[in-house]
């Protein structure tokens, strides 16, 4: 029925591109390894938080309060080790050979102090090098610090006012939720683009680029014979995450489904009309990678997945707006958490539209210019 | 027969190599542009510092405090603040991504401040885990000063029994750039040393010259030397490129000595040329090559090197298979050189750790590239 | 006779993952001061028995000696090696190659400028010293890959096909650079699919899958077929019919078509039928002809196929539209001031091959793809079945069935896989795709490997594929690029038989080739060289304009190209 619909032409040459991708062993492999490498990578290494540190101890003080608080810490989940320290000089060892990534210094009188209310200071050093991690476990040894000083204070007047926190979307603050909506955006990216921009660089690399010239195709039908299977696969390994999720992850998807796959389709077409352009220049298949390399790599770091585009300087985020990795990694976050509206959904889509017009624009004209 | 070292062979084969990497096109832009660009994402792009955040207020409360804390927070250089409408207002902005969160500041807090309380609501966007937690961090850190100043103003403040003193190391400002910059600089190096070389011997092979070159007097260790020696430099070359732009453009400080920053490089480029090298022996083929290279060296060094993800957070399993990422031990000896200064007694174990990959790499390239077709 | 430079002994040598071994019990000597050939179609074992006597690959059994010493542990120094795709380093000048290839293989630099002059009058490359190797054509990266090889004087020569995509005139130039070393003593082994040059060796050794069917003088075998070669002359139009009614005649197993006449060869023990019996024009004369190498080949392999192709009866009839089948008026192209192709103008009509033939670089190619629309001319048009296929809609692409020079089918899908697509890319669905599937199954043979990647296929069944695809849709026109090159003659005889077939039905056929055995197929042919056609002609008219009417058609293929160049010189 839809052969008939499509065509003889179309239909084989569709059929033709998905035998290339699934019969030629090292499409094969960029097909697999990519998504499987990142999945687990991503899914397990990929946290921006702070576990199992291991923290120095200089206690000069040996009391009450110091030793308070070294067994709070030993007893917090995310600290997996106590290493006692000797000397100052012991302490800028133990940082400067990253034995440990903080030190706490308890001075002599620090409970004394306390004990007869002088206010005590615990001295904290960190290691900057780590400078992100650092902070994060500043905020673990600050917590610390300030429930001990709380059960001194107990006595004392109520806090003069507090600040109830709610984290909408994400109660529990889980990093996975915000992991795995981004990952079907990088995921369902990569593969598209590692298989078209290999397409027309393949048939250059290997001769039969002629062959399809000198016959009946249309330029559109040879660009749509190339973008069906990219944006399928795409498409698939998509939803085998939507499907994986809920058993593996448990990450919530709040939204329509009905929303997020015209959305992904425009990604996707988005992308692999600028993995075509990438294709059509490169002469071998080893460029052709390299440029999808080189292209990947930015569209993911300028995503909003590895840092906020709000943190960015100006012009970076004006350059964001033409990536559609950016748009697209809205709509998925708020797709799965904040079950996201029809009309939030289309803000953030219309430019991928604006995008995919231009760029397989730019292909199809280039590939015209190109036939030479 | 493969007869004695011969110089003379040797400095023809150097030449021919030189040559080359001069005349291919691609030999820059992998080993200068990439890099530039790498060093261009992470320096600008990634930025894990704290900025500002746009925020929405909803103020239900008309009293003199209500408004002078709201005017704590418009005047805080953390948050920009949109004071538009209600929360149901400001909600479907949270859902649509336009603010990362609102503070309420509930009827009645008037009332409950001078009784000495007055609770605020703060909503935050956790579908970005990093921004939520920094929000409530410091929409808690201006209400409090704010109630610091009241209570200063009347005198009732009293500092909290214990209070910490934090330093940051080497990083007074935390600035995450002095971290990240130098860590690009392995990424670079992790690329420079093993995707080019990936390619050299591969493309010996696809070109049919290899054949060729099996067939004189030359040695396969002396053929596998001169492959080192140009990319060996190439590597150094890129490395102080990116070391002077992150000094001069991204304003890294290095505290090291230079000398320390070549050794660190030359010692790590021994087993990125040798990785590159067996990946470049077992493939025969430039596309694998550099496919294989990517996965082995360019995503491990990028995710499993503790460059942007800690390593002791990771699964055991995954830590286990850090051990095998030769740029896990270079991450600290860069960001050491760089920011905190040379300290050889924390290079040298981690040197010592490179050569012995850098050892094992050779002997399993020479090995692959016997003098043998098939 | 003098000792050998080297032998080889009982070489059994079987690669992982094919099922009959690469080379199979194979002895060879090569003697100082001659040519030794190594014969052999494409897959039989050629490059592996030069592998291991040059000490790249150890054999499984057997051995191989060099200088008296094993091959993989002797002076490499003292073997000169060309291996198929020369070596070259493409990035390189010619002088930086020869001077990497010098320090090397270690010549002593007191002796580099007298064997570099030597070496570059040798091969007339001195006017490109500074050239990059991957600029240059096909006929000087083979001279350099040579000169490399022999920058200090071997003592044994080992020559991978190098005649391999190579014009007539650069084969003969590279054969007489090689036949003046051996007379200085060296031992060369001289591999190639070409059987003339066979014929021209001192000693010859025949490979066909894996073993050593023939050890000798090519002469013996030459001797052995005496009195079973026949000419006759069959004036006018008839050739290819009369060539088809030979072939199917019990007592012919094999026959080809030389300009206005036909080259048979008698079954063995079989009497010469007359030409009655052939089928031809009664009071044709038959006269005897001289034995070829390729002929005693042919015949050790059992004959050639017979007439009739299932491929043309198939075919449908192309209607005669009275306008040529294809049109070139003044086709010229220029990249930059480079003229590639000079007002090459021709026309062939309906049911006739054309050949375009011309040494490598002349411009064959870039005339053959203004004409089915890949380049656009800069000057001139083209038209192939009264269409400009440049300009017409993709729909006027359908007249037309092409097979490039290179395969290029895909090599990862499966042949059937391909014959789908080819079906698709054509129009061709429901029962007559699969019709025209089954057929091309069938008549080529390719059965045993449907499901196999088209790309591990041996080299015949590639182009027989490749053949198939071209025509799966009954196009009125084809083009043929080199259709035949490195093909054994057994797949080549088939390949003219399916041409003939098919241009009796009305097909027109426009072909390139280095066979100049196979110039011989077309009704016309032009000849292209420095961009310009120098002649155009029958076949017979060509031998004529070289003044060697008796000649074959390599030899006026020279000739024709050696007064242009004095014509030109004289200019």
């Amino acid at each position: 029925m839809i052969a008939a619909l499509l065509g003889p032409r179309l239909v084989a040459i569709i059929v033709k591109e998905f035998w290339a991708v699934l019969r030629d062993p090292r499409a094969r492999l960029s097909l697999i390894m990519p998504p499987l490498i990142q999945l687990l990578v991503f899914g397990y290494a990929s946290t921006m938080e702070v576990k199992h540190v291991t923290i120095g101890v200089l206690d000069r003080d040996g009391g009450y309060w110091s030793h308070e608080i070294i067994q709070r810490l030993a007893g917090s989940p995310n600290v997996q080790r106590i290493v006692r320290l000797d000397s100052d000089a012991d302490l800028a060892r133990a940082i400067d050979s990253q034995q440990v990534i903080a030190a706490l210094r308890f001075d002599a009188r620090f409970s004394a102090d306390v004990s007869a209310g002088r206010g005590g200071v615990v001295g904290a050093a960190y290691d900057g090098r780590k400078v992100n991690a650092a902070q994060i476990v500043g905020g673990y040894v600050d917590r610390i610090v300030g429930d001990v000083s709380d059960t001194i204070a107990v006595a004392q007047p109520p806090a003069p006012g507090n600040s109830s926190v709610t984290y909408w979307f994400n109660p529990n603050l889980d990093y996975l939720w915000f992991t795995i909506p981004s990952l079907v955006v990088v995921i369902s990216l990569v593969s598209a683009t590692s298989v078209v921009s290999q397409s027309v660089a393949r048939e250059k690399e290997l001769g039969t680029f002629d062959q399809l010239m000198v016959s009946p195709f249309r330029v559109w039908e040879i660009l749509v014979g190339k973008m069906v299977p990219p944006v399928t696969i795409g498409v698939a390994n998509a939803t085998l995450f939507l499907v994986i999720n809920p058993l593996v992850f448990g990450v919530p998807f709040h939204g329509a489904l009905l929303l997020f796959y015209p959305a992904l389709i425009l990604f996707l077409l988005s992308m692999t009309g600028i993995g075509m352009l990438i294709s059509v220049i490169a002469q071998t298949q080893q460029q052709a990678f390299l440029g999808m390399f080189a292209l990947t790599v930015p569209v993911t770091l300028l995503s909003g997945y590895a840092a906020p585009i709000a943190n960015m300087p100006p012009f970076l985020q004006v350059i964001a707006q033409a990536n559609p990795a950016k748009h697209f990694f809205i709509v998925s976050e708020g797709l799965f958490l904040k079950g996201m509206p029809a009309a939030d959904v289309f803000a953030n889509t219309w430019p991928m539209v604006v995008i995919a017009t231009v760029t397989i624009g730019a292909a199809s004209a280039l590939f015209r210019s190109r036939l030479e | 027969m493969t007869d004695v070292f011969r110089p003379r062979r040797f400095a023809a084969m150097l030449v021919k190599e030189s040559l080359q990497i001069a005349r291919d096109p691609s030999t820059f832009l992998i080993a200068f542009a990439l890099p530039m660009l790498l060093l261009f994402l992470f320096g600008y792009g990634i930025n894990l510092d704290t900025a500002r955040s746009r925020i929405g207020l909803v103020i239900t409360d008309h009293s003199e405090a209500a408004h002078s804390l709201a005017g704590s927070y418009q005047t805080s250089k953390w948050f920009d603040v949109v004071t538009t409408g209600a929360v149901s207002q400001l909600s479907r902005d949270l859902v649509g991504g336009r603010i990362s969160g609102i503070v309420v500041i509930p009827d009645g807090f008037g009332r409950l401040v001078a009784q000495g309380g007055g609770t605020i609501q703060v909503l935050t966007d956790g579908a970005a885990p990093n921004t939520a937690n920094f929000i409530a961090a410091y929409a808690e850190g201006v209400r409090a000063t704010w109630a610091a100043a009241r209570a200063g103003d009347r005198g009732t403040a009293k500092p909290p029994p214990i209070q910490t003193d934090p330093r940051y190391w080497f990083d007074p400002e935390l600035k995450s750039r002095y971290n990240l910059v130098p860590g690009s600089i392995a990424v670079v190096m992790t690329m420079v040393g093993t995707l080019l070389t990936a390619l050299v011997i591969a493309r010996e092979w696809e070109r049919g010259t290899m054949e060729a070159i099996m067939a004189t007097p030359l040695g396969m260790a002396e053929f596998i030397a001169t492959k080192v020696v140009p990319y060996f430099l190439l590597g150094l070359g890129s490395m102080t490129l990116c070391a002077v732009l992150a000094v001069t453009v991204f304003g890294v400080p290095f505290r090291g000595s230079p000398l320390a920053l070549i050794v660190i490089a030359s010692v790590f480029l021994f087993p990125a040329l040798g990785q590159g090298l067996l990946i470049s022996a077992l493939t025969k083929n430039q596309f694998v090559a550099s496919q294989v290279a990517l996965l082995s060296a360019f995503l491990p060094t990028l995710l499993l090197s503790g460059f942007l993800f800690e390593i002791s957070s990771m699964p055991v399993p995954i830590q286990a298979i850090t051990y095998l990422v030769p740029s896990r031990y270079l991450i600290p000896q860069l960001q050491t050189v760089f920011i905190a200064g040379d300290d050889w007694g924390l290079f040298v174990p981690d040197m010592a750790v490179l050569l012995g990959f850098g050892m094992a790499f050779f002997a399993l390239t020479v090995r692959a590239t016997l003098r043998r077709i098939a | 006779m003098a000792e050998p430079v080297a032998t080889a002994h009982a070489l059994t040598k079987r690669f992982a993952g094919q099922a009959s071994p690469a080379l199979d019990g194979v002895s060879i000597s090569i003697a100082p001061g001659r040519m030794t050939g190594l014969i052999g179609p494409d897959g039989a074992g050629k490059t592996t028995l030069i592998r291991i006597l040059a000490g790249l690959i150890d054999p499984d059994q057997g051995t191989a000696t060099v200088f008296g010493q094993p091959a993989t542990a002797t002076d490499r120094s003292m073997i000169g090696y060309m291996p198929q795709r020369f070596g070259l380093y493409e990035d390189l000048s010619v002088m930086e190659n020869l001077r990497l290839y010098a320090d090397l293989r270690g010549l002593a630099p007191s002796e580099r400028q007298a064997s570099f002059d030597r070496l570059l009058d040798f091969t007339d490359l001195r006017r490109f010293t500074t050239r990059l190797a991957g600029q240059l054509s096909g006929g000087m990266k083979q001279k350099l890959g040579l000169a490399c090889a022999m920058v200090r004087a071997p003592r044994l020569l080992l020559l991978d096909e190098p005649g391999v995509g190579v014009d007539p005139v650069s084969r003969r130039e590279l054969w007489q650079m090689v036949k003046d070393l051996a007379s200085d003593g060296i031992g060369v082994l001289w591999s190639t699919a070409y059987l003339d040059e066979a014929e021209k060796c001192d000693s010859v050794t025949l490979l066909s899958e894996g073993k050593a069917i023939y050890d000798g003088p090519p002469q013996t075998l030459t001797d052995a077929i005496k009195g079973r070669v026949i000419r006759i002359a069959v004036p006018g139009e008839g050739r290819r019919v009369a060539l088809q009614h030979a072939l199917d005649n019990p007592a012919i197993i094999d026959g080809t078509v030389q300009g206005d006449a036909l080259r048979l060869m008698v079954r063995a023990d079989t009497p010469v039928p007359d030409a009655k019996a052939l089928g031809l024009a009664p009071g044709s004369v038959i006269e005897p002809a001289r034995p070829r190498f390729e002929d005693a080949f042919i015949d050790l392999l059992g004959g050639g196929p017979s007439g009739t192709s299932d491929l043309a009866r198939h075919y449908r009839v192309i209607p005669d539209t009275h306008r040529p089948a294809i049109v070139a008026e003044g086709l010229t192209r220029r990249f930059g001031t480079f003229v590639a192709a000079d007002a090459i103008s021709f026309t062939v009509p309906r049911g006739q091959i054309f050949g375009l033939l011309g040494p490598n670089g002349a411009g064959k190619s870039t005339t053959f793809k203004m004409l089915c629309g890949l380049l656009t001319p800069s000057t001139g048009s083209g038209s192939v079945a009264g269409i400009d296929l440049r300009r017409a809609k993709a729909d006027a692409r359908q007249a037309l069935g092409y097979m490039a020079q290179k395969f290029s089918l895909y090599g990862d899908l499966s042949v059937r896989q391909n014959l789908n697509f080819f079906a698709g890319t054509y129009g061709l669905s429901g029962a007559r795709a699969r019709d025209a599937i089954e057929q091309a199954i069938a008549i080529f043979h390719l059965e045993r490997y449907l499901g196999t990647n088209a790309g591990t296929m041996p080299l015949g069944f590639k182009q027989r594929l490749a053949l198939a695809c071209a025509v799966l849709h009954q196009p009125p026109v084809l083009f043929l690029d080199e259709p035949t090159s490195g093909v054994d003659p057994l797949v080549r005889r088939e390949f003219w038989t399916h041409i003939n077939g098919m241009v009796e039905k009305g097909v027109t056929v426009l072909v390139t080739t280095h066979f100049m055995d196979e110039a011989e197929y077309c009704d016309r042919a032009t000849l292209i060289y420095r961009a310009r056609q120098i002649a155009t002609g029958t076949p017979d008219e060509l031998k004529a304009m070289a003044g060697k009417a008796d000649a074959t058609m390599e030899d006026a293929f020279v000739a024709l190209i050696e007064a242009s160049d004095l014509h030109r010189d004289a200019a």
